[in-house]
């Protein structure tokens, strides 16, 4: 392997990334999937690099999943979506964040609909009028949180208390990096790097000391796949998506799995859980699975955030063993606390996938 | 009065035009981009679909006379302007130069694989060129060398840079499926272990004797034919490529472990085309190759009298393809200019 | 261990992928050997589109000499049960492929495995 082709190919797609002023608008269902992520983010941006953020409280969701689902017409996600920028605009910026890569997807589908269709647009305009008597603007610069953390790397990198190495040998750990599809699939140059050689979280993990495991399956899709997992029946699909990249990455024997899209993490999270009940199989070493994480909080332990600050414990697939190879401290005892210190009982240990409680 | 000719580009259908040409009697100069005559061909081990000695054909081409012929080396020309009758044409480093006709003979280049960024050409080891396999050819044991073993399996993948809109090309560059056919059985015979595939949309065996070839290279040499187009290659960890395809006549993806990948790749107009194209005034078609003016019936004539194309500047030919090319541009060139001695 | 593995109310989705790199050659190899002119079809159909056996059942002789190739012997045996050995397809192919001989070729090696 060449790395050198590789770098050729990254600076070919290279985005523009705003530098500061940004409206945030959150994901509908990261919250729910990875609760501390969306938090580290502010917190890294505001505190760490003293970057002017606006947390929007009134944005909804931009209909993605009901759009990808046959359930929202485009029409009324263009409409939707039309009102989120109105919402930017009226907070006074122009540079927008999706937390989502969904969103940032559909966003990124739209403005280049708006483009070539201006009709389409003067349409939504007025759909939107008509709703709810609003304007907007499309924003001047449209990127993705991940694209921002990516910015700010080495700026994270200077104020690190940990990096991606183990503890023991000073050896950088194997990471795996998996792209959410619609964060540069449809659109190349609108992500970092591209497509067949995504830079935006590889960047991240030399920035922070790891090193990035290449393997086989890496453009498969997670098995999100909207329609796949939203139904019980069809979920046999969604996991075998993620159960071949398993296959694929476990003889390289990862460290980790970090992840830009609200989906990825949450199906090869859960996946290999569900996996190891359904099949006895799990893809780390020891009964070990090969946890994962969103790039935000892999920022944050890398800042020295507390593990469970960030949320660690809602994983399926247990974060101690990479957080003891890399160094992390971390108190057992609060794992299952609430943030008052209230003790929100313990969830049952799995049949297969090794659990550590408090 | 003798008059000029320049030739633009010494590749084998600018030294066929100029061997013809200098034989009627015109001056004429050759202007090559690079340090030597010959062009593609110089590069090449043996040829479809006889398996001739590429060298040998090279230097029956590079040997024809050439008496009154002067060559100018290392000269790229961007500009040629029509001027009082005359041309002007000028390179890159400065040079100018006047004639009465011009012959444009500047050839195809060879599609950059790094940009199917997919195959993992210039990242993975041993994805490599159809080009680049010709020369492991020439070496004794130079395929064995590159990949560092005796190879067990390899797969030619067709259409590389070719009847590919996603890449801007959607034309089919010709000679490659034939190339692939030839090289498939040169490798069978190197390694009569190892199994071959070929990855093929369609397999154009449009020349004569081409469909012979194949039909050899599956009785003889048991290649085998899988019909997909590459979907993507990828590297395992000892270094070998992965590649996926669907088996179209199944109807199933397919997987498959390969010691060595190699891309037929296409042609593509040379990089000179445009700028000659704006500064003479004649027309560049969709493909980016020269047009002329009427293709059935005045494949060698621009739109702007006293330019002429021969050869692959005016889209994917094969050699002896070339060759009447550039023989016909010869005619082209002599009408042209004993009628404009007439007047 | 196994009266553990819970149910979720789906299943992995068997690999359609051809895994060439698990495929086993040893019929194509048998067959190739006896009756060498499978190597030249070259998956045109004309067999197929003349068949006796194909007009009232599923069965094509181009597919079944190409999953041949590609070492899938599941299901093989009944299909080439399918075949009447009218030798109709070999009075077309185009290629010269003694498909008659073929099948027996194939038939015999199936039942020979036992697959
Ligand atoms: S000759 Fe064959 S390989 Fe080359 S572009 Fe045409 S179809 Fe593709
Ligand atoms: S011999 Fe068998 S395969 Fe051939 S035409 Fe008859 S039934 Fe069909
Ligand atoms: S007719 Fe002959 S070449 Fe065509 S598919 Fe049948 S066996 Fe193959």
């Amino acid at each position: 392997m060449k790395i050198e082709g590789k770098k050729l190919i990254w600076k070919e797609y290279q985005k523009e990334i705003a530098t500061d002023d940004y409206f945030y608008a959150r994901s509908c269902i990261r919250q729910n999937f990875f609760p501390g992520s969306e938090k580290a983010f502010t917190r890294i941006l505001k505190d760490e690099l003293g970057k002017n953020l606006y947390d929007s409280q009134h944005h909804t969701s931009c209909t993605g999943i009901g759009y990808h689902t046959d359930v929202v017409p485009f029409e009324t996600t263009m409409t939707v979506v039309a009102r989120q920028f109105s919402l930017m605009q009226e907070a006074g910026y122009s540079n927008y964040i999706a937390s989502c890569i969904t969103s940032f997807g559909l966003y990124t589908e739209i403005i280049e609909t708006w483009k070539h269709f201006p009709e389409t647009l003067e349409k939504t305009r007025e759909y939107l009028f008509k709703a709810t008597g609003r304007e907007f603007s499309i924003p001047n610069n449209l990127a993705h949180a991940s694209d921002i953390i990516y910015k700010f790397r080495n700026e994270i990198a200077a104020k690190a208390k940990f990096r991606l190495v183990d503890k023991e040998t000073g050896c950088p750990l194997k990471v795996v990096e998996h792209i959410g599809c619609h964060y540069s699939k449809m659109f190349p140059h609108k992500g970092v790097g591209g497509a067949e050689f995504p830079y935006v979280l590889t960047g991240m993990i030399e920035a922070w000391g790891g090193e990035v495991v290449d393997y086989p399956e890496r453009r498969h899709c997670c098995g999100f796949g909207f329609r796949q997992y939203a139904i019980q029946a069809n979920r046999g699909f969604s996991i075998s998506c993620s159960r071949k990249k398993f296959e694929s990455m476990a003889p390289y024997e990862p460290d980790m799995i970090i992840t830009n899209c609200p989906g990825c993490p949450m199906f090869l999270d859960r996946w290999q859980y569900a996996l190891s009940e359904m099949e006895g199989q799990t893809y780390g070493k020891n009964g070990n699975g090969i946890p994962v994480f969103t790039y935000e909080e892999v920022a944050g332990l890398v800042l020295g955030y507390d593990p469970w600050d960030l949320g660690l414990q809602v994983h399926q697939v247990p974060a101690e063993p990479l957080l003891d190879k890399i160094g992390i401290p971390y108190n057992p005892e609060n794992k299952f606390k609430g943030a008052n210190g209230e003790d929100l009982g313990q969830p049952d240990a799995p049949n297969f996938l090794k659990f550590y409680k408090e | 009065m003798n008059k000029q000719v320049a030739i633009i580009g010494a590749g084998i259908a600018g030294l066929e035009a100029a061997s013809i040409l200098d034989s009627m009697g015109f001056k004429v100069t050759l202007v090559e981009k690079a340090e030597h005559t010959g062009g593609h061909i110089q590069n090449w081990h043996q040829l479809f679909p006889d398996r001739r000695n590429a060298t040998e054909v090279a230097q029956g081409i590079i040997s024809k006379p050439l008496a009154n012929v002067s060559t100018e080396f290392n000269r790229e020309v961007t500009s040629i302007q029509p001027f009082a009758e005359k041309f002007i044409i000028s390179a890159k480093d400065g040079w100018v130069f006047n004639a009465d006709a011009v012959l444009i003979t500047t050839g195809f280049e060879l599609f950059d694989a790094k940009r199917k960024e997919e195959y993992g050409y210039g990242i993975y080891d041993h994805v490599i060129t159809s080009a680049e396999l010709e020369t492991l050819f020439k070496k004794e044991n130079g395929v064995t060398l590159r990949i560092g073993r005796t190879p067990s399996r390899i797969g030619l993948v067709h259409c590389v840079g070719s009847r590919d809109e996603k890449i801007g090309n959607i034309f089919c560059s010709k000679v490659c499926c034939v190339t692939a056919v030839k090289q498939a059985i040169e490798l069978k015979e190197l390694y009569p272990e190892c199994e071959i595939y070929c990855l093929y949309m369609d397999l154009r065996m449009s020349g004569r004797h081409y469909e012979e070839l194949y039909k050899q290279a599956q009785e003889e040499y048991s290649i085998q034919f899988i019909r997909g187009r590459l979907s993507e290659a990828a590297e395992d960890k000892s270094g070998k490529i992965i590649v996926k395809v669907e088996d179209t006549l199944l109807g199933r993806p397919l997987k498959m472990t390969m010691d060595m990948l190699v891309l037929m790749t296409g042609m593509v107009a040379s990089a000179q085309t445009a700028s000659i194209c704006s500064s003479a005034g004649i027309q560049k078609d969709s493909d980016g190759f020269f047009k002329a003016s009427d293709p059935h019936l005045y494949g060698n004539i621009t739109g702007i009298p006293g330019i002429f194309l021969a050869g692959t500047c005016s889209g994917p030919k094969t050699i002896s393809d070339t060759l009447s090319d550039a023989r016909s541009a010869a005619l082209a060139v002599q009408s042209y200019l004993s009628a404009e001695a007439n007047n | 261990m196994n009266e553990k593995k819970l149910a979720f109310g789906y299943t992995v989705s068997k690999d359609r992928q051809i895994d060439f790199d698990e495929a086993s050659l040893e019929l194509y190899n048998k067959v190739c050997a006896a009756e060498p002119s499978i190597r030249l079809c070259i998956s045109c159909g004309t067999c197929a589109a003349t068949c006796s056996a194909a007009k009232f059942s599923d069965f094509s002789l181009r597919k079944l000499i190409l999953q041949v190739r590609r070492g899938i012997t599941k299901g093989l045996q009944a299909e080439v049960s399918k075949c009447m050995l009218c030798g109709k397809c070999q009075l077309a192919c185009p290629r010269g492929v003694s498909t008659r001989a073929l099948i027996m070729q194939i038939n015999m090696n199936l039942q020979k495995t036992g697959k």
